[in-house]
């Protein structure tokens, strides 16, 4: 448990962002806290969940996670919401509505952008929401700020009547520095009025609202010309001043400790006149912001064309210091300093593997026995892993929920060469609840010929295993109602002789099943139900080991992708007028083993055996 | 105090218990009234990928990531990854690496080579190199998991505060704990601390910033 949660008033701690967004949200006397999990959002409620006098939840998806928050916010209550930044794409549908509706109790929705893509699918620029959605952007740089400015937002929210963006990057969420925590603030909910008519969206009643969205814009910039969250950090070496916000300000101050320096932490709207002064105080002003030019095109448009930006910084990634201190030197005419001592080495690529015994690897190493005849739309989780080494058995990957949407279209749109083709499509239980049950619904009444296989391993996996819909638990691990895979599948009208629960441990089995159901036409649903091995449903078994003598080296059960399963010798076999074979004989880490047995089926010889429990030494 | 920062860059893969390490040396430094930042990774780093933590202490710390080329030092857990990260060592900085190959599936399917020589590669650069088998220590004291205090005793002599600052914050967790453990804790901080000493030889101590 976060030490923030027992923490006494000025204590000072270690914490995350996202922990001390936590603790700023309880502080701020937030009653109703929702997300659904992404890296690097997932621990912002996780924590939140820690503190007493507060409802929070893993809502099924970020939009539902939005309106949860928009309902309690509609009820005076405080509400929060978390979400990474493709979460946003999600949710905007109610965000673009709410932003013209307003807020009783103050809405702050904190989104996290995955800058340098440590764990995403994209790398886009939240900023943008609020220039599109006419609300204010708050940018906290570390931790304290993140604490400082989650409740700076709530009372800004109440103050102008808007829902806040609270802009975290990778950088804030999971950076741990020392924060200063305070106060609780006790506040009561007002409750639901019902003679007010301004939450329906009637043409009429927007319209009405459209020119205060306006003004409120406008009362914004001048709060944010006059904010304290937008100040000016002197220095000496005046050759070049900088405009920065977020993370980016420390990798300015790290790099140019002398450099004035204007950071943005209230950055939208963007305090045009502010920067305007600053400019006159420096020879040359540079903006770092990651990753778009979002505050560049906005000065250039307000006449100060004399700035520079993204014409000598990347327009991705993090700008840190070995990035911007030989830009800014070369901007002033000099060399810049040498960067390393010692050389960079590459000594192999160490990419993210599947756990010993994960249940996935039993569905791809099947699918990859069956390559040749599938093609295979993916989706968003440790599944995604499935399109590398050694199964090659994935072809897409583009959003939540998108694999079975893609199926129908790819089904839809046939080729000679692929007419013969099965079209498979593969999503985890939280991604199906998340966004997936409507793309099964198009395939069923667009009469799809799709075989969709939802690997439910009782968990959201890739966050770090977080309860959902479907694992019987809520986000503080209470008894919660939990969804029937194949009886919502039922009733989304896949034919209940179509809907197969298999074990994924058992190869032949699956192989079997998975090979009729591709033959035949017509939509269906293959559910996999063994659990994450990491959660708390996974029992581990008695490993395994190879029997020297016994293997002949076909390297069946390497395919399987198990990194408890290495190659001890290998041999290469000459054949006359034929390509050699690489004859892998193969050993097993009892330590990692779990005893699974997913090599076991794979091996044709019977050369693995249960192996006595390995105590470690 | 004096305005210089300590960059210290732990490295390993997932689950050999970098963040862990990396978490024991910010609270020391925090005990010594440091400022403190720390870097995480996580989402899909976990699943057995490269694993790294930045630790950065002194009297103000702005960046929270270590800029290639001024760690002070590099505690790699596993050896190819500490050749993968020793670049970021500033001129003088020290590797103390654990010798230990861990070998992926991508190695072991014969797609990629495991380096023959981590360490003589580093070396060959003008690296110093402190190199020895924490696991052969962890395995002699009876739990593999006490690598983490071995390879946290190794570098004890390098920090801006005395070893047994960095002991005491190790065995003060175990007594909160797990206070079974807190005697070999001890022994494995010591031997680490040893071995690190045997491999320096009679060559200076280096100490960051000292």
């Amino acid at each position: 448990m976060s030490a923030a949660v027992q923490a006494k008033a000025a204590s000072r701690l270690l914490l995350s962002g996202n922990e001390a967004i936590a603790r700023g949200v309880w502080e701020a006397g937030v009653k109703v806290a929702a997300a659904y999990p992404g890296t690097p959002s997932t621990e912002m409620l996780e924590n939140i969940a820690l503190y007493p006098d507060l409802y929070a939840e893993w809502s099924v998806n970020e939009k539902v996670s939005l309106e949860v928050a928009i309902g309690a916010s509609m009820s005076g209550a405080r509400a929060f919401c978390a979400m990474k930044h493709v979460g946003m794409n999600v949710a905007s549908d109610a965000f673009m509505t709410q932003t013209l509706a307003g807020v009783v109790g103050g809405l702050v929705v904190a989104v996290a952008d995955d800058v340098g893509l440590s764990s995403s699918q994209n790398e886009q620029d939240t900023r943008f929401w609020g220039r599109f959605a006419h609300v204010p952007v708050l940018e906290p740089a570390d931790s304290q700020e993140a604490y400082d400015m989650v409740k700076a937002a709530f009372d800004l929210s109440e103050q102008y009547n808007t829902p806040v963006i609270l802009r975290l990057t990778t950088r804030v969420c999971h950076v741990k520095a020392m924060v200063t925590v305070g106060e609780k603030d006790e506040r009561a909910i007002k409750g639901f009025d019902i003679t007010q008519k301004r939450w329906v969206m009637t043409p009429n009643n927007a319209k009405v609202l459209l020119p205060k969205q306006i003004a409120r814009e406008d009362e914004l910039r001048k709060a944010s010309e006059a904010s304290g969250l937008n100040l000016v950090d002197n220095g000496s070496d005046t050759r070049v001043g900088f405009v920065t916000s977020g993370p980016a300000f420390m990798h300015v101050r790290e790099s140019f400790p002398d450099a004035p320096v204007l950071k943005l932490g209230f950055s939208y709207p963007l305090p045009v006149e502010a920067i305007k002064a600053f400019r006159a105080t420096v020879d040359a002003l540079v903006v770092v912001e990651e990753t778009e030019p979002l505050i560049e095109n906005e000065l250039k448009a307000a006449g100060l064309s004399d700035i520079h930006g993204k014409d000598i910084l990347p327009r991705l990634g993090e700008l840190t210091p070995n990035v911007l201190i030989p830009a800014i030197y070369r901007l002033r005419g000099e060399e810049p300093p040498p960067a390393t001592t010692y050389p960079k080495y590459e000594p192999f690529p160490r990419p993210p593997t599947m756990c010993p015994a994960c249940p996935h690897m039993g569905v791809y190493y099947t699918l990859s026995r069956l390559r040749k005849r599938v093609q295979i739309s993916g989706d968003i989780g440790c599944y995604t892993l499935g399109a590398g080494h050694p199964w090659n058995a994935l072809d897409t990957t583009i959003s939540m929920g998108a694999s079975m949407g893609i199926a129908l279209g790819m089904d839809k749109a046939r080729s000679e060469e692929t007419k013969d083709k099965a079209v498979v499509s593969v999503i985890g239980d939280s991604t199906f609840l998340h966004m997936g049950m409507q793309g099964l619904l198009d395939i069923v009444y667009n009469r799809g010929n799709v075989t969709t296989l939802i690997l439910d391993n009782r968990t959201t996996g890739m966050t770090g295993g977080q309860h959902h819909a479907g694992t019987g638990k809520d986000l503080n691990g209470q008894e919660a109602p939990r969804v029937d895979f194949a009886t919502l599948c039922t009733a989304l009208g896949v034919s209940p002789e179509r809907i197969h629960k298999v074990d994924p441990y058992k190869l032949p089995v699956l192989f079997k099943l998975i090979r009729q159901e591709i033959e035949i036409d017509g939509p269906s649903v293959i559910i996999t139900d063994r659990p994450c091995v990491l959660s708390e449903f996974y029992g581990k078994l008695t490993p395994y080991r190879v029997v020297d003598d016994k293997c002949t080296g076909c390297g069946n059960c390497i395919n399987v992708g198990c990194p408890a399963i290495s190659v001890s010798k290998t041999e290469v076999v000459k054949r006359d007028g034929a390509p050699d074979i690489v004859k892998k004989y193969t050993t097993i880490d009892t330590a990692m083993c779990t005893g699974c047995h997913m090599c076991v089926e794979s091996c044709g010889p019977k050369a693995i055996l249960p192996a006595q429990p390995v105590a470690v030494e | 105090m004096s305005d210089i920062i300590t960059n210290i860059l732990v490295c390993g893969t997932g689950g050999q218990g970098v963040m862990t390490a990396a978490e024991i040396l910010a609270q020391t430094a925090i005990a010594k009234g440091y400022d403190v930042k720390k870097s995480e990774v996580a989402g899909m780093a976990q699943r057995g990928g490269v694993v790294t933590s930045h630790v950065r202490f002194g009297s103000k710390v702005w960046s929270p990531v270590i800029t290639p080329g001024t760690a002070d030092i590099l505690v790699a857990f596993e050896v190819a990854e500490g050749a993968r990260w020793a670049d970021m060592l500033r001129p003088g900085g020290v590797a103390m690496v654990n010798t230990i190959r861990l070998t992926p599936p991508v190695v072991s399917a014969g797609l990629f080579k495991y380096p023959e020589d981590p360490v003589a590669t580093m070396r060959a650069a003008g690296v110093t190199v402190y190199d020895f088998d924490a696991g052969a220590i962890a395995r002699s004291l009876g739990d593999l998991r006490l690598i983490n205090t071995v390879m946290l005793g190794a570098i004890a002599d390098y920090l801006p505060f005395p070893a047994e600052d960095l002991e005491e914050q190790i065995l003060g967790r175990f007594r909160a704990r797990k206070p079974a453990m807190v005697e070999v804790n001890q022994k494995a901080f010591e031997q680490g601390r040893t071995a690190a000493r045997e491999r320096a030889g009679g060559s200076q101590k280096l100490a960051a910033n000292q």
